[in-house]
């Protein structure tokens, strides 16, 4: 049985985390808080402050040097390797350089966590048929992402992040190579997707980006260390 | 499964370029060599049992009697008194002009013609050829002993064992060299295997990566890498197998008119076959067994 977060708890705890690649010095120190189910979340920051950091141990890619984390309930740090694809499938995440697989169809890589799930063929087409029509590229379902533009791709990647449901959705500078107005329409693409229930946090440097989405909350790390500007973190928003 | 299957949609995953890297070409050539490594291995082993079985019970004795009527009294009485021993399975005095013929391949005699007159001053023994019967040899040679005192006094005994088991021995040697060569060629194959394996994890890193991130299992991924590998070394050890055979069959066509001596005891027999025609399947399974391995271990080591 696939854990869940309690009722009124926390869906993602991190309690004391560290982060150090070898023998260096920690690149992320006393990492704490909880993100609550259902809320958007920004986390900003100076280049080289630990953003990428910290989101790879969100989504799973990488183990903290220290501390606890808890995903839906469950211990992650000692979890076996194993159970891992069971929550990582749980997981949606957009990285800044889109990681599209470029001999595979907008359709294919879109339908990629589907088919890896187990789907069938049969039961695959209208679910991608429908989320090709949401980022409006319907008409491109067989263009290969080479010959996509940069905002087509990055849309491509949402989808793929998004196709199979995911209770949390891990964003990456999501805007990085776009427009100031496809960053704006991803930013919608969230927010819809936010409001259907899927806990979003978005790793961003753009202030204007966290102003447009309102009761979002925002998380700043500073030379490895969280801070919590709006004592959101502290005191989140009830959104039921 | 050797060949695990893999659902088209997700063949996809990696880029389609069968035959286009050099292990297919290095499987081809170490499986070549090791077909012909392992008939040669097979043929020679055989060779040496064959000999070994040949002379195990074969001696030839030698009648020196200066007086050659005598000699020839001495031979056919030696002959026929053998023929009617139990230990014996047969006896065979030596025709003279088949002595010729032997020492004119090394005199320069006509076909050892009686017509010769170096062979005809020769004082060539009389030889009488005994099989026994049985692999058993010191009781027969006791009893031939006192034949031989018996029926031709001071004739010299020669058991072929003596002269021959060097060879079969070297022989045996040269075909435990050809076992071991193959076992190394499988070790190289092997080896190849892991070497493509590894290289293509690196190639694909960002797709692994990207398949892990999604929710892929170690196994799913697996199964992708291990299938391409085994259709490309699949295609290798074919290629290498129809030259083998090519060969092999030539070599078989050009030996089938050797008749005498060593040579006409190599044959690879219905055993020797079946082994090289196993090689190639054993082969392509060990290519998938390795590369599961690795892939395994290797994706093991990333989170």
């Amino acid at each position: 049985m696939t854990p869940s977060p309690r009722p009124g708890g926390a869906m993602v705890e991190f309690n004391g985390v560290g982060l150090r690649y070898g023998p260096d010095a920690e690149v992320l120190s006393d990492i704490n808080f909880n993100l609550q189910p259902g809320s958007f979340y920004f986390l900003t920051g100076a280049s080289g402050a630990g953003k990428t950091s910290l989101l790879k141990m969100l989504y799973l890619a990488q183990r903290p040097s220290r501390g606890l984390i808890r995903l839906f309930g469950e211990d992650l740090v000692t979890m076996p390797r194993h159970r891992l694809p069971g929550f990582r499938r749980r997981i949606g995440v957009v990285f800044q350089d889109f990681r599209l697989i470029p001999h595979l169809s907008a359709r294919d890589n879109i339908a990629l966590p589907l088919r890896i799930a187990g789907v069938g063929e049969e039961d695959l087409a209208g679910p991608v048929g429908e989320m090709l029509s949401w980022i409006g590229l319907g008409e491109r379902a067989e263009a290969f992402p080479p010959t996509l533009s940069g905002g087509e791709q990055q849309r491509v990647a949402i989808a793929r992040a998004v196709i199979a449901r995911p209770q949390l959705l891990v964003a990456d500078e999501p805007t990085g190579n776009v427009d100031p107005e496809m960053a704006g329409r991803l930013l919608g693409l969230f927010e819809a997707l936010n409001r259907l229930g899927t806990t979003v946090v978005v790793a961003t440097h753009d202030i204007h980006l966290i102003s447009r989405i309102e009761n979002a909350q925002m998380m700043r790390l500073e030379k490895g260390r969280l801070s919590d500007p709006t004592g959101a973190l502290r005191y989140p928003p009830n959104r039921s | 499964m050797i060949i695990p299957r893999v659902p088209v949609q997700h063949r996809r995953l990696l880029p389609d370029r069968r035959l286009s890297g050099p292990t297919p070409w290095v499987i081809a050539i170490l499986m070549l060599l090791t077909l012909l490594a392992a008939a040669a291995g097979v043929g020679l082993a055989r060779s040496a049992n064959a000999i070994g079985t040949a002379i195990a019970g074969r001696v030839t004795v030698q009648i020196v009697t200066a007086n050659p009527v005598t000699r020839a009294e001495q031979a056919a009485a030696l002959r026929r008194a053998a023929a009617g021993q139990a230990f014996v399975r047969s006896a065979r005095a030596v025709e003279p002009a088949e002595l010729r013929a032997t020492l004119g391949q090394w005199f320069g005699g006509e076909e050892g013609g009686d017509g010769d007159p170096v062979l005809n001053a020769l004082p060539l023994p009389a030889l009488v050829d005994i099989d026994f019967v049985g692999e058993d040899r010191a009781g027969p040679m006791r009893q031939l002993r006192a034949l031989v005192a018996r029926e031709a006094p001071g004739a010299r005994i020669i058991p072929h064992a003596e002269w021959l088991e060097p060879v079969a021995r070297l022989i045996r040697s040269l075909a435990w060299v050809a076992g071991a060569l193959v076992l190394l060629m499988i070790a190289a194959s092997a080896a190849v295997v892991i070497m493509t394996a590894r290289a293509a994890l690196g190639t694909h890193y960002a797709t692994i990566e990207m398949l892990h991130m999604i929710g892929a299992t170690d196994r799913q991924i697996a199964r992708l890498f291990q299938r391409r590998i085994a259709i490309d070394t699949a295609y290798g050890i074919a290629l290498g197998s129809a030259v083998a055979a090519a060969i092999l069959l030539l070599i078989g066509w050009e030996w089938s008119g050797v008749t005498a001596g060593l040579a006409a005891t190599a044959s690879l027999g219905p055993w020797g076959w079946a082994l090289l025609l196993a090689l190639p399947l054993l082969a392509i399974a060990l290519a998938a067994l390795t590369a599961r391995q690795t892939l395994l271990a290797a994706l093991k080591k990333i989170l």
